[in-house]
């Protein structure tokens, strides 16, 4: 029988087959690569799909020059909090 | 207030479109008023440094981000608790108060629109006990 979990906020942590588990130096590296920003440096910009107001949309960081951003990222839809 | 707000997570479009029509919709009785971003592959997440690569997900990072473009602050907090956003749009009206005084005045600890900015300068050196008092940092 599948053991039944808790739904929490995050993802259960994904399992990595034995050839992933070969590349976990290339996973740290790129681990290390991520860094956080910085304040006071430019916003990396980006392009994303989007779903606005019923309808699919692209849209662009750049598209924002000129006015104040909240840029807020969470862990996922229906994670409760 | 002159902010534009936008959310993102790794789930697609389709998913956020159930979001809203499903749940939110019905929290706030009309529809989310901002775009929903999608980052499936977590790249957008990965740029701004709170992309969680265990759970594949992106923590609760929130930027404030000024309209030239640069980052003005930003918090990020593990999923299982929510943000203040009430603090949010006050560090906004901060950063545009300042950015309106264009620099001649900054908001000491506690400030929110109405009260007390101070104007930092050399005859503020040394002084600033005479003109704030630390219960302001307390006050609403």
């Amino acid at each position: 029988m599948p053991e039944e979990f808790k739904p929490g906020c995050k993802r259960p942590p994904i399992k990595k087959s034995p050839a992933q588990m070969e590349v976990t130096s290339e996973v740290i590296m790129k681990e290390a690569t991520q860094s956080m920003v910085k304040v006071g440096k430019p916003a990396p910009d980006f392009t994303a799909s989007a779903y606005l107001a019923g309808k699919f949309v692209n849209i662009g960081l750049e598209e924002f020059k000129g006015k104040w951003v909240l840029l807020c990222f969470y862990p996922g839809d229906f994670t409760f909090v | 207030m002159g902010v534009e707000v936008l959310s993102c997570s790794v789930d697609s479009i389709y998913v956020h479109k159930m979001w809203n029509d499903h749940e939110i919709s019905k929290m706030i009785g009309k529809d989310v008023p901002f775009a929903m971003l999608s980052d499936q592959d977590g790249s957008i997440g990965k740029m701004y440094g709170i992309y969680d690569e265990d759970s594949g997900v992106e923590t609760r990072g929130r930027f404030i981000i000024d309209p030239d473009g640069i980052i003005q602050g930003f918090e990020v907090l593990t999923p299982p608790v929510g943000r203040n956003i009430t603090e949010s749009f006050r560090q906004v009206q901060a950063f545009q108060l300042v950015r309106a005084s264009e620099g001649t005045e900054a908001t000491p600890s506690g400030w929110k629109p109405g009260k007390q900015t101070l104007k930092p300068g050399p005859d503020l050196v040394g002084n600033v006990w005479k003109v704030w008092k630390v219960s302001e940092a307390f006050e609403d």
